[in-house]
């Protein structure tokens, strides 16, 4: 028996020496798209169960290896673990690109994923170069850039993002790492955010983002500035851009010192100066804009531990189209049926009535500490206080008086644990509290549109990640969100009744008046949210994904609790305070192809919203004005479908060809009627020309194609118009017709002495001039979108 | 460092906290809300005055404003009308009329008779010599009923065709008021 057994090892062991096993697999990790070396990256040998990490250069080596196949799991902190598979027949060099966009001193909260918040999430980033085209422009232009985001204008300088047909409320902004709160329940609410600010702009479709909030029907804006090395440095940036329409300037310049010990500071500050915006055949009477902001950061930050604070403080004044602004509804059809705005005057850079001026401050601190074989806590408290005035064209005393001063301040308290200790499993837990008050000025003269509020949101999170060796992804996280409304607000005893509000909300009047109620309408939702996401990358190049998320949304103010006149849409907007919160489950599928030149990016998703609160026509109510269509905001389920899809391609060598296309389809459930506010199908082709010979010229053509949204709901009505004693069809809801855009961006940039370098850029938007009007400007009605712009820009690095 | 912010943390949640001030909010004094419109016609040589008023003491609730006509106009007659704006959704009523007025170049009446019962001409002139129709002159020329519809444009394009005649279809501007009387003219 011992001889068979010796025997029998003898075989083995001869066989085990035959085998060749003395191959060496030598490799390189770096970043995916600037090349730089990623140290420290850990490489997890599955055959061999063992760990081994990058060196200085980024270059690993592993010895006596056996002919076969090797699989190695890449990972670097603050990085998606990426499983790559080799095949073992000879020597061999491997070269292995991580998404990697933060390197491990990267304080920025909440990047669970690094640069990436969850695995599955549909999610985009937009590039260096495509941001620093929009400098001088608005956040919500810039995201344009991304397929499947359009934006929903109040004329040109009020641009909110609007993320698969969602938007406001349901749109999340994160700045910095602080949930931006200023008003964003209001459709002519631009986000509050200075763009020059930001250096990361990257959006999340859907509610995969958890840890962010768990109301993101829509999705989640992400903006976080630059990154700060530790190594002793000053540094700075400054841009200088003139544009055409508008006469505008715009600059925006920042400075930054760091040093090795890990501390920093970085300043910035930009200004905004536009006159009147032209349209091809007339100027945009009253759409200036005047804009300063300053922020300033700074702090301390090792690997084990940092504390920074953050500042923020944006000051805008915006004009309003004068002739957007109407009295009644006879306005309203004149308005519609002349072919160009009823007030032309000459450019001037003078912002008068109806205009609007906001203030935001942002202030936060944030601490963090590693933990070692555990994890990285973060805590975090910010403070934002956002004073919003309306002013409407006044008579006598109350000329300069803002016909609408709402005062709003946030609180906000968070506590997160990051576990990722081990890179296949990756836990995220956090607990987040905010205390917010608005209050409207009672000294404008004019009922409060909004009231008196104290809200009170509190919220918990879990979310989980665990990677597999075949090339798997499984993300999931559940949330649940406490949050109390708890409001002060008058209503006219006639309305209440017209409400029918005496028989449910009877025990909210707190004081009686001679023709007013005082009310204190106390509301608590409990909702929980969630996701479950699969993604799967298949060899190096190829990746697909599929994404369920759950989100709840409770009313915001404007949906409870509206109450009177909105001027520029000449109706009556009524809230209604039996309103429940929305629900969305939504399904998203990606699939993706990268690869050093090319990626191709298709997604589809559905989103089905129980209980979707939005506006509809209600008949009409007479005043002493005349006659005014009345909204009122009411609750059906909705669907929504979509495909997004982008690609970039090289054509020959130096010229790419890029595209987006996205198709969205929005349907009321209920009554079988399309959603209203739809993006049409739209499709953007570039082809882009670089010779970095030439200085790193670049040009670039940019055809944007807009279809005419057929899917719309008909909500046009009758009314009589007692001065030509006639009844007319007022058309609110026809969209404009298709158009087509034709834009050009160049650039060149020189490298001066002592690492600065100078860039200039030239930006035509609309060569053409071209006529046109965009169904998701609110001031479709009453002019054309803007003409042509030529911008210069000078971009100096030092 | 670290105790340091866990106490930061902890005071200012409870400074957060405790600054709650539970006072109610005041009632907003409605100043420029234009409740009523009366329009005082004064036959030339004496007689009772007609009035035409239009109350909505609601503002802009839900209830319709009053529309009320105190009797028929006689044909073959002129009348000096007068025009007043009050506010009475506040104790004591506001005076509007004075604030229009006092920013004449700002702001027109316009008459307009569904049928041809009457001529009205402007009585009143801004700085700038164009009418306002604060005052007005009614001379009944037919029998019958038609609908008066009275606006008041703010900021409108005097200097347009028709404008200071009266015309409204060129005058542009926003409209402030717009009501619609019945008349019968016997």
């Amino acid at each position: 028996m011992k001889y068979i057994l010796i025997f029998a090892m003898a075989m083995l062991s001869s066989s085990m020496v035959g085998q060749n096993c003395q191959y060496v697999c030598i490799g390189e990790v770096s970043d995916f798209h600037d090349g730089s070396s990623l140290v420290g990256a850990t490489i997890y040998i599955k055959e061999l169960d063992k760990y081994i990490a990058t060196d200085l250069q980024g270059k690993f080596k592993i010895n006596d290896l056996c002919a076969g196949t090797l699989t190695l799991v890449v990972s670097h902190v603050g990085c998606i673990p990426k499983t790559v598979t080799i095949t073992i027949d000879g020597d061999v060099y491997k070269r292995i690109n991580l998404e990697h966009h933060t390197e491990n001193l990267e304080e920025v909260t909440l990047h669970a994923i690094g640069n990436k918040t969850t695995a599955s999430g549909q999610e985009t980033r937009l590039k260096q170069e495509q941001l620093e085209r929009y400098s001088g422009g608005e956040l919500g232009d810039a995201l344009k850039e991304i397929s499947g985001v359009n934006s929903l204008n109040t004329g040109n300088n009020i641009v909110k993002p609007v993320i698969n047909g969602l938007h406001s409320s349901r749109v999340l902004i994160m700045n910095n790492g602080v949930r931006l709160q200023d008003q964003e329940w209001g459709v002519e609410h631009a986000p509050n955010i200075d763009l020059s600010t930001a250096e990361h702009v990257m959006v999340v479709k859907g509610a995969s983002a958890l840890a962010y909030g768990g109301d993101a029907v829509g999705g989640v804006v992400i903006m976080n500035p630059a990154t700060i090395r530790a190594k002793d440095s000053l540094y700075g940036q400054t841009v200088l851009s003139g544009h055409s329409n508008g006469r505008g300037i715009s600059g925006s310049t920042s400075l930054t010192k760091s040093y090795e010990s890990g501390w920093f500071i970085s300043g910035q500050a930009s200004v905004k100066r536009f006159g009147d915006a032209e349209a091809p055949d007339y100027f945009l009477t009253n759409s200036g804009l005047k804009s300063n902001a300053f922020s300033v950061r700074g702090g301390f930050k090792s690997f084990e531990q940092g504390v920074n604070f953050y500042y923020s403080y944006i000051d805008n004044e915006i004009g309003i189209l004068k002739a957007s602004h109407i009295g009644n509804i006879s306005d309203l059809v004149n308005a519609i049926a002349s072919d160009e705005p009823l007030v032309q005057d000459d450019f001037s850079y003078a912002i008068n009535a109806p205009k609007q001026d906001v203030k935001h401050h942002l202030a936060k601190v944030n601490y963090f500490k590693r933990f070692e074989n555990l994890g990285r806590l973060n805590l975090q408290y910010d403070y934002q206080n956002n004073r919003r005035q309306e002013f409407d064209i006044r008579v006598g005393e109350d000329r300069d008086k803002a016909a609408l001063d709402l005062a709003l301040q946030t609180h906000s308290f968070s506590a997160d644990f990051k576990l990722d200790a081990n890179h296949m499993r990756i836990f995220n837990t956090g607990l987040s509290f905010a205390y917010q008050e608005n209050v409207p000025d009672p000294n404008t003269g004019v009922r409060r549109l909004i009231p008196d509020y104290e809200k009170i949101d509190f919220g918990a999170f879990v979310t989980g990640l665990w990677n597999f060796d075949n090339g798997m992804q499984i993300d999931a996280g559940v949330r649940y969100d406490f949050n109390r409304m708890d409001a002060k607000k008058f209503y006219l005893k006639s309305r209440w009744d017209e409400r029918n509000y005496q028989n449910d909300f009877s025990r909210f009047i707190i004081d009686e008046l001679e023709s007013q109620y005082l009310t204190n309408p106390i509301f608590d939702y409990h909702n929980f949210s969630g996701m479950l996401g699969l993604q799967y990358f298949h060899k190096d190049n190829w990746q697909a994904g599929v994404n369920y998320s759950l989100a709840n949304r409770a009313p915001n103010p404007s949906e409870l609790f509206s109450d009177g006149l909105h001027h520029s849409a000449a109706r009556i907007e009524l809230g209604d305070l039996r309103l429940k919160q929305e629900t969305s489950n939504r399904v998203g599928l990606t699939v993706e192809y990268t690869d050093e030149q090319a990626s191709v990016k298709l997604e589809g998703y559905y989103n089905f919203i129980n209980d979707y609160i939005f506006a509809l026509p209600n008949g009409i109510e007479q005043t002493i004005r005349g006659a005014f269509p009345v909204w009122e905001f009411s609750q059906a389920d909705a669907g929504i479908f979509g495909l997004d899809f982008m690609a970039v391609v090289p054509v020959v060598p130096r010229l790419t060809f890029a595209n987006n296309t996205s198709y969205i389809r929005g349907t009321n459930l209920d009554a079988d009627l399309a959603l209203i506010d739809i993006p049409p199908f739209q499709t953007q082709n570039t082809l882009t020309f670089k010779q970095p010979k030439w200085k790193d010229f670049s040009l670039s053509l940019k055809s944007e194609w807009v279809f005419e949204q057929s899917r719309y709901p008909n909500l046009n009505f009758e009314q009589f118009i007692p001065s030509d004693q006639t009844f007319v069809e007022v058309d609110i809801s026809t969209p404009p017709q298709a158009y087509h855009l034709i834009h050009l961006h160049s650039q060149i940039q020189f490298d001066l002495k002592k690492n600065r370098k100078l860039r200039l850029g030239l930006k035509i938007d609309n060569v053409l001039n071209t006529n046109y009007r965009n169904y998701l400007n609110r001031q479709r009605y009453f002019a054309d979108e803007m003409g042509r712009n030529i911008s210069l820009q000078v971009k100096l690095n030092y | 460092m670290k105790k340091y912010t866990y106490l930061l943390f902890v005071t200012m949640i409870g400074l957060v906290i405790s600054c709650d001030d539970n006072d109610d909010p005041i009632p907003v004094n409605e100043e420029e809300l234009i409740t009523t419109v009366r329009l005082e016609l004064t036959p030339q040589g004496g007689g009772t005055a007609i009035i035409l008023e239009s109350r909505d003491v609601d503002g802009l609730g839900p209830d319709d404003p009053v529309i009320t006509v105190s009797s028929p106009l006689t044909v073959s007659q002129t009348y000096v009308g007068e025009m007043e704006l009050l506010n009475e959704s506040v104790t004591p009523s506001e005076d509007i009329t004075e604030e229009v007025q006092d920013e004449g170049d700002e702001h027109q009446f316009f008459y307009q008779l569904s049928q041809d019962l009457a001529t009205i001409s402007y009585a009143d002139t801004d700085e700038n010599g164009d009418p306002i129709g604060l005052s007005i002159q009614v001379e009944t020329t037919a029998v019958g009923t038609a609908n008066l519809t009275i606006t008041l444009r703010h900021e409108p394009n005097k200097s347009a065709a028709g404008v200071s005649d009266g015309d409204i279809s060129q005058a542009g501007g926003e409209t402030d008021v717009q009501v619609v009387f019945p008349i019968e003219v016997e």
